[in-house]
């Protein structure tokens, strides 16, 4: 089967193979969750600071074609050129147009997740473009031809001697070689001339304002001012769901943002963008996307509240576990699951339930979004589409069947522990999934309801338990030894 | 239709109906031990902070802890003057002719103590490409001009009328590679604060 | 006041003893219980399927048993928790939401509404305390690790009037089980290896027992336990406050 057709149980079971390294990656995700957590304690008013900002993106939510169209006009009174794209092919077609205007094959990009979504590269390496990715480790992932991982760490994934082994196969450093700081230099002398030569720059948006039509960009790197800054031409992508209403409350967010996704104080740089330099075109490209649509799903909508930390990527246990390539889908992680599903259903049915339901994603998230109970939600409308394995459903119907009547229950719990204490082989067998690392839990004392029956009544008899006949079960007794 | 109206006409049949904006005005710092908190975070971030009295004192650190055959340029016109091959900065000719800059040396327009950046608005950059392009970025930063939290920058900032700007608040780093924590990705390697202090008594360094 | 006990599906079949000895401890404490016979499920395994429209039924069971009491106590987290979010009634919206209300999980009721002071139990032995997500997280049985606010936590309070008892520190004391209903065998691997990460944490600490409002989460980790022949013993906190020897 063709990877990208696998789920994400068959995806993570192939990861967790590799235990030492499932640990390795389990553990770099725990220790940037820690990192997060001593930020957080570190601003007395944390809590405080997350209901404001999931308030703002309420508003936001709620008032976005008011904000587009303030954010749009003062954009393009600022000198810029503000385009729209309904879907990842328009936004594609946008930026190759704008380069063949300007007759620009090269162009170099900061992060953006959204031109990962779209697919832009590959877009524009068919006609003639190139492209490179100038963060660090989507330059990595971009050499071995593998999406990011992660939405801020993209290659968190991989170890310094892969990451050295792809430096070597692709840029010549020597073979081994694969101390972090050595690989950072020779990538920062290498892309150094990418920056000084490209004529076109592309950047993400972490967050367009309304009120004075600026964006701000936010890089630990400077990637994307080196190409911005050296640029012809600027172009930059963002979804509409972006839009913040006032300059002030970028406050809040870059209070947020960097803290909930590294427990850095700040990012390097957040660049704020206004204008164009002089002799300069500034190109920023609004999409939609899906977003439109999630916006009309009153149980989904605050999905799109998302700023793109990652922090829910790094505290949940099934992320950290698997890896966010097993999510099949650029956004992956908690807040994948409840953005993909709209995006395409059929492909994405698999993800709201590879979750525990744990909810720490929901508490880390810094505009407070209820991830976990959208994830709930979504299961609920994928098996009303028919998207549920056919397994599962005769499997849940019969069960709800068996719970619904308290004679049908009674003779089918009885049956069940029959089963395990009698035939053991029946079910404990290597196709029952529990059993394969598991063992299964004992049936063989009788249930609670018989002992009720016989020795726990008071109420409706008129007469207590006698001592004699229902000592304290001893504990010795309870744990079946095998 | 075009994208843009199909678009508008989506957003505007799916939103949900209007929920208020909050305060968020009760957010504020403290002014307290402010300057020792700006140098306490900034150091923790891998930054080089020197409190001086002036800027001949500047110029002096300058001297001691750069190699000045290699091309230093500033904004500031009274560290150009005090000799020492120190070049001031044009906004007239290519960004390209400052690739080779060793040193940058600029005036920040505000400081933020919580997270150490400092505020620079392109007209205090000289170019917009200047603080990313050199290998060390330094800057000066009136003490007085430091304040607690992005609320208190942000209300002095306020619209502002800068074509470009930008908080940085600290060297350039990337951990993409195992976690682990390198300066100078592809912006400046390092990065050195000068807090300007000109009261009466000025703090000692850490 | 009566109380209603609901006893899970589950903890029916498998763990009586933590029925049981969470029925002595209520007793014990004064309070009249009474087990409704005819009760059957919450109706979770099917609504965090993806099947909450196929769960009226059990719903409706759910009114009928359990309307009349003061009280529904339950010695599981996700169980309750399930029931104060989910429970409704097409017939009587009115009665479904009292009787959310009155539901709680053992732990809660015996710090909230009986407000237990002191327990007459013996435990001489380590302690880890698992934290179920649903009793913590969804119960707000204890302050979660990932808000910044200020700490508590009921279960321990409670585990501290033990005589004997020590509760040993973990390295990540919430972390989750890997459970989660059908996921423990819709997503078998990764479910395990939660699972053994938590089991590796608590042996890491010393502890003699894992303890836990959720007999899901026991179950899960006690079958690694079994599987690994550790001697690490999975225990219902109810048969630890219960506990007199």
């Amino acid at each position: 089967m063709e990877k990208a057709l696998k789920d994400h149980a068959a995806l993570a079971e192939e990861f967790i193979k590799d235990e030492e390294r499932v640990d390795w990656h389990d553990g770099a995700l725990w220790w940037i969750r820690q990192k997060r957590d001593i930020a957080a304690k570190n601003i007395p008013e944390w809590e405080a600071l997350r209901e404001a900002a999931s308030q703002i993106k309420n508003n936001v939510l709620s008032n976005l074609h008011d904000y587009l169209l303030e954010f749009e006009a003062n954009a393009q009174k600022n000198g810029i050129t503000v385009h729209w794209a309904a879907d990842a092919e328009e936004h594609n077609a946008i930026v190759y147009s704008i380069l063949k205007a300007k007759d620009i094959n090269q162009l170099v990009k900061s992060k953006s997740m959204l031109t990962e979504e779209c697919h832009l590269n590959e877009y524009l390496i068919e006609r003639g473009v190139d492209v490179i990715n100038s963060d660090l480790g989507e330059y990595i992932q971009q050499l071995d031809n593998e999406p990011p991982s992660h939405i801020v760490l993209p290659c968190i994934h991989k170890r310094k001697e892969e990451i050295g082994a792809i430096f070597h196969e692709h840029l010549g450093t020597e073979k081994g070689v694969s101390d972090p700081t050595t690989l950072t230099r020779f990538a920062r002398r290498h892309l150094r001339n990418v920056f000084v030569t490209r004529r076109a720059a592309l950047t993400g948006v972490n967050f367009a304002v309304a009120e004075t039509g600026e964006y701000v960009v936010c890089t630990n790197e400077g990637n994307a001012d080196m190409g911005a800054h050296l640029s012809e031409v600027q172009i930059s992508s963002m979804g509409i769901e972006k839009i913040i209403p006032k300059k002030k409350h970028l406050g809040v967010f870059l209070r947020l943002l960097a803290r909930s996704a590294t427990g850095q104080p700040i990012t390097i740089y957040s660049s704020h963008f206004r204008k164009p330099r002089p002799g300069q075109e500034m190109h920023l490209i609004l999409v939609d996307y899906g977003r439109s649509r999630q916006l009309g799903r009153p149980d989904f909508r605050d999905s799109l509240k998302c700023i793109r930390c990652g922090a829910c990527m790094n505290t949940c246990p099934v992320y950290r576990k698997s890896g966010g390539l097993s999510y099949h889908n650029t956004i992956s992680g908690p807040i994948g699951a409840i953005l993909a599903p709209n995006l395409d259903m059929r492909k994405h049915a698999d993800l709201p339930f590879a979750s525990t339901l744990c909810g720490s994603c929901s508490n880390v998230c810094p505009v407070k979004i209820n991830i976990h109970e959208q994830l709930y939600k979504w299961r609920q409308v994928i098996v009303q589409e028919g998207y549920a394995a056919n397994t599962k459903v005769m499997g849940i119907k019969a069960m709800a069947w068996t719970l619904s009547s308290p004679a049908s229950y009674a003779r089918i719990g009885k049956a069940g522990r029959w089963v395990l204490n009698n035939i053991p082989f029946a079910v404990n067998n290597k196709f029952n999934p529990w059993y394969k690392q598991r063992e299964m839990p004992d049936g063989s004392k009788g249930s609670f309801g018989e002992w009720y029956a016989k020795n726990g009544r008071n109420e409706e008899e008129g007469k207590q338990p006698e001592t004699t006949q229902t000592p304290d079960v001893p504990l010795t007794d309870m744990h079946h030894e095998r | 239709m075009s994208a843009r109206e199909s678009i508008l006409a989506a957003v505007l049949s799916n939103q949900p109906p209007t929920s208020a904006l909050p305060d968020i005005d009760a957010f504020k710092g403290t002014e307290q031990d402010i300057v020792s908190g700006y140098r306490k975070v900034f150091a923790s971030i891998g930054g080089q902070v020197f409190t001086v009295k002036s800027l001949s004192e500047i110029n002096f650190l300058i001297q001691e802890n750069f190699d000045v055959s290699l091309r230093i340029i500033t904004t500031l016109p009274a560290l150009h003057q005090s000799g020492d091959g120190i070049e001031l900065l044009s906004a007239e000719v290519s960004p390209h002719s400052y690739e080779d800059i060793e040193l940058a040396v600029l005036e920040a327009e505000l400081a933020v103590a919580e997270n150490g950046a400092v505020w620079l608005p392109e007209q205090r950059m000289g170019q917009r490409i200047i603080p990313y392009i050199c290998q060390h970025l330094a800057v000066v930063v009136p003490a007085e001009r430091i304040v607690p939290t992005l609320h208190e920058a942000y209300e002095k900032i306020g619209v502002g009328d800068y074509g470009f700007g930008a908080f940085i608040g600290g060297p350039s780093k990337t951990a993409d590679i195992e976690q682990a924590l390198v300066l100078g990705a592809h912006g400046p390697i390092s990065m050195t604060v000068f807090i300007l202090d000109q009261t009466e008594q000025a703090v000692p360094d850490q | 006041m009566t109380i209603g006990l609901f006893i899970p599906c589950y903890v029916n079949q498998f763990y009586p003893q933590a029925a049981i000895a969470t029925l002595q401890l209520l007793r014990k404490l004064g309070v009249d219980v009474v087990y409704p016979p005819k009760q059957t499920c919450c109706g979770q395994p099917m609504a965090n399927s993806g099947f909450e429209h196929l769960t009226q039924e059990c719903n409706d069971l759910f009114v009928e048993n359990f309307s009349r009491f003061d009280y529904i106590v339950a010695p599981s987290a996700s169980c309750v928790l399930h029931i104060k979010d989910h429970l409704h009634s097409a017939d009587d919206p009115a009665l479904a939401d009292s009787i959310r209300t009155k539901t709680y999980e053992l732990v809660e009721f015996l710090t909230d509404v009986l407000q237990v002071d002191t327990l007459k139990a013996t435990f001489p032995h380590k302690v880890g305390l698992h934290q179920s997500c649903h009793g913590l997280r969804g119960l707000h049985l204890a302050q979660m690790s990932e808000l910044n606010a200020a700490p508590f936590s009921k279960p321990v309070r409670l585990l501290n009037m033990v005589e004997g008892l020590e509760l040993v520190d973990l390295d990540r004391p919430d972390d989750c089980c890997g459970f989660g209903g059908t996921f423990c065998v819709a997503e078998e691997a990764v479910s395990v290896k939660m699972g053994k990460d938590r089991v590796q944490d608590h042996q890491r600490s010393g502890a003699d027992y894992i303890t836990s409002v959720d007999l899901s989460c026991l179950m899960h980790l006690e079958g690694i336990l079994q599987r690994n022949r550790s001697g690490l013993k999975a225990l219902h906190i109810a048969e630890i406050l219960n506990a007199t020897h």
